[in-house]
């Protein structure tokens, strides 16, 4: 079954064409990453997924609905976590919690032990009550990734979940990444780490100036093409990935 | 507005900014409250031992009911500006938010609701001191609670337009002195607009603040028949201006 399909998806903002007429789609279950330099059109391509953005014309259906039509019934199944920190820089790292559970109507009494867990999970526990603005890097990464559960979702859409963490975080991110996804949770996520895609992923996306130049697991894409993804990258797109 | 609101998702947008408030207003509170209160003492007292009388009232019982209304004023125009500009741009709430069921006609509801929560509590703040001072005359006072939410409702839609028009914070500092600073001087708190040039008056006509002057003084008195057209003004002003800040926050958020 698929979880998100899109046909002739095209996104332009003003004269830039940021997105040029790309399909694919993402089944149930799978770790599906679209993978690119920035500017590829990674970004856009996500947030068209999770209804901030309308399509310019295509169409996108996330668990069989039309993004246009149904965006509050599609986020409601979704958790996002984004490429920058929007935590609530005023509130506690439990608070947080808490009050972005309300926004899914998931009250206190629900929510409580759901953070909890959570925070076990991202092994924050003992930070709970202690300010946004206290937090290191990795631990704020650590806490949107809880914040993206909290309403327990179907589909997880990770924009960069690691860009800027040292090597340590990043590590434990792809750790909970992982245990998420043998617990059967659909994820996609964008990265431009070589190292993250092969790691995480089933399937990868090959981006290049808002194209789908190729789309398949890792290691066909790596017999095809020899050596790494990275190396794939460059042969498929004549670009270096840093780039 | 091509979707109805949803009440429940404003509620939440209401609630979060109610919850943070509610942690930090004691470093905040005193620039809203503190400053009517000066006005009304320096003008009140200082300028009251000269003017004595306005209209058969003395100059701090003229001055004070007044202050309740440029007190919601500037309270719901810091918070639907600065406020709802550092969300949506600097800490990035808005984006927060709309990954949630939230949409982005809930989220501007929710804004303009809490503004105008706003205009309540720093106007009721007033009222309740002006009438510890023995300025109001009337328990009539504690009927303009409703209008200072349908004037707050004003105060946010015209705050959150231009925080969906502005290229960036400064130009806020345009909207205060351009807009509320003239219109706090001529909208009858500290004297009677008839006394100026008639087109004075024409303008004030035109500004939230004159009517919400009307009411605020009389309801402090308990002269409850004359305001009827401020009243109404008030509710057709903001009705009519509600469809352009979810238009243009719209256009400004989502691309």
């Amino acid at each position: 079954m698929n979880v998100i399909t899109a046909n002739k998806l095209i996104k332009d903002y003003n004269s830039l064409r940021a997105l040029n007429s790309i399909d694919f789609e993402i089944r149930e279950g799978e770790c599906f990453g679209f993978l690119g330099p920035n500017g590829a059109g990674k970004t856009t391509a996500m947030s068209i997924i999770y209804c901030f953005m309308p399509p310019t014309s295509g169409e996108v259906k996330v668990f069989d609905m039309d993004v246009l039509k149904q965006p509050s019934e599609i986020k409601s199944r979704l958790g996002v976590m984004p490429q920058d920190n929007n935590l609530d820089p005023d509130l506690t790292v439990l608070e947080n919690l808490i009050l972005y559970a309300r926004y899914y109507n998931i009250m206190k009494k629900d929510s409580l032990p759901q953070a909890w867990k959570l925070l076990d999970f991202v092994e924050l526990r003992e930070k709970a009550a202690v300010n946004i603005q206290k937090l290191s890097g990795g631990m704020k990464r650590r806490l949107l990734l809880a914040r993206a559960l909290i309403n327990d979702p179907d589909l997880l859409v990770l924009d960069e979940p690691t860009t800027g963490l040292d090597p340590h975080s990043r590590h434990a991110v792809w750790d909970q990444l992982g245990r998420l996804k043998s617990g059967g949770m659909t994820l996609l996520l964008t990265t431009h780490y070589m190292e993250e895609a092969e790691k995480l992923c089933d399937r990868v996306a090959i981006m290049d100036s808002g194209k789908i130049v190729k789309l398949d697991t890792p290691s066909n894409l790596m017999q095809e093409h020899g050596g790494h993804l990275e190396d794939v990258y460059m042969k498929l797109t004549g670009k270096s990935l840093e780039g | 507005m091509d979707k109805l609101i949803n009440i429940t998702h404003a509620f939440r947008v209401w609630q979060r900014h109610f919850t943070v408030y509610r942690k930090l207003y004691k470093s905040s509170i005193a620039f809203n409250f503190i400053e009517p209160v000066l006005y009304l003492v320096a003008l009140g007292f200082g300028l009251g031992a000269f003017v004595r009388e306005i209209n058969g009232v003395p100059y701090i019982n003229f001055i004070a009911p007044g202050l309740i209304a440029s007190s919601a004023m500037f309270a719901t125009a810091s918070e639907c500006t600065y406020g709802t500009y550092v969300r949506m741009t600097y800490q990035k709430t808005f984006d927060a938010i709309l990954a949630t069921p939230v949409n982005i006609y809930d989220l501007v509801a929710g804004e303009l609701i809490w503004g105008a929560t706003k205009s309540v509590l720093y106007g009721s703040i007033i009222a309740v001191v002006i009438s510890l001072f023995g300025l109001t005359s009337s328990p009539a006072i504690v009927l303009i609670v409703p209008l200072l939410f349908i004037s707050g409702l004003i105060f946010a839609e015209t705050a959150v337009i231009a925080t969906a028009l502005v290229p960036g914070i400064d130009s806020f500092s345009y909207f205060f002195t351009l807009l509320l600073t003239p219109s706090f001087l001529f909208s009858g708190i500290f004297f009677p607009i008839d006394t100026l040039p008639p087109i004075v008056a024409k303008i004030a006509f035109f500004t939230p603040l004159y009517h919400l002057v009307n009411i605020c003084r009389a309801f402090s008195t308990g002269m409850l028949n004359t305001v009827t057209p401020d009243i109404i003004w008030l509710i057709a002003v903001a009705a009519l201006l509600a469809p352009y800040p979810f238009r243009l926050m719209k256009r400004r958020i989502v691309q």
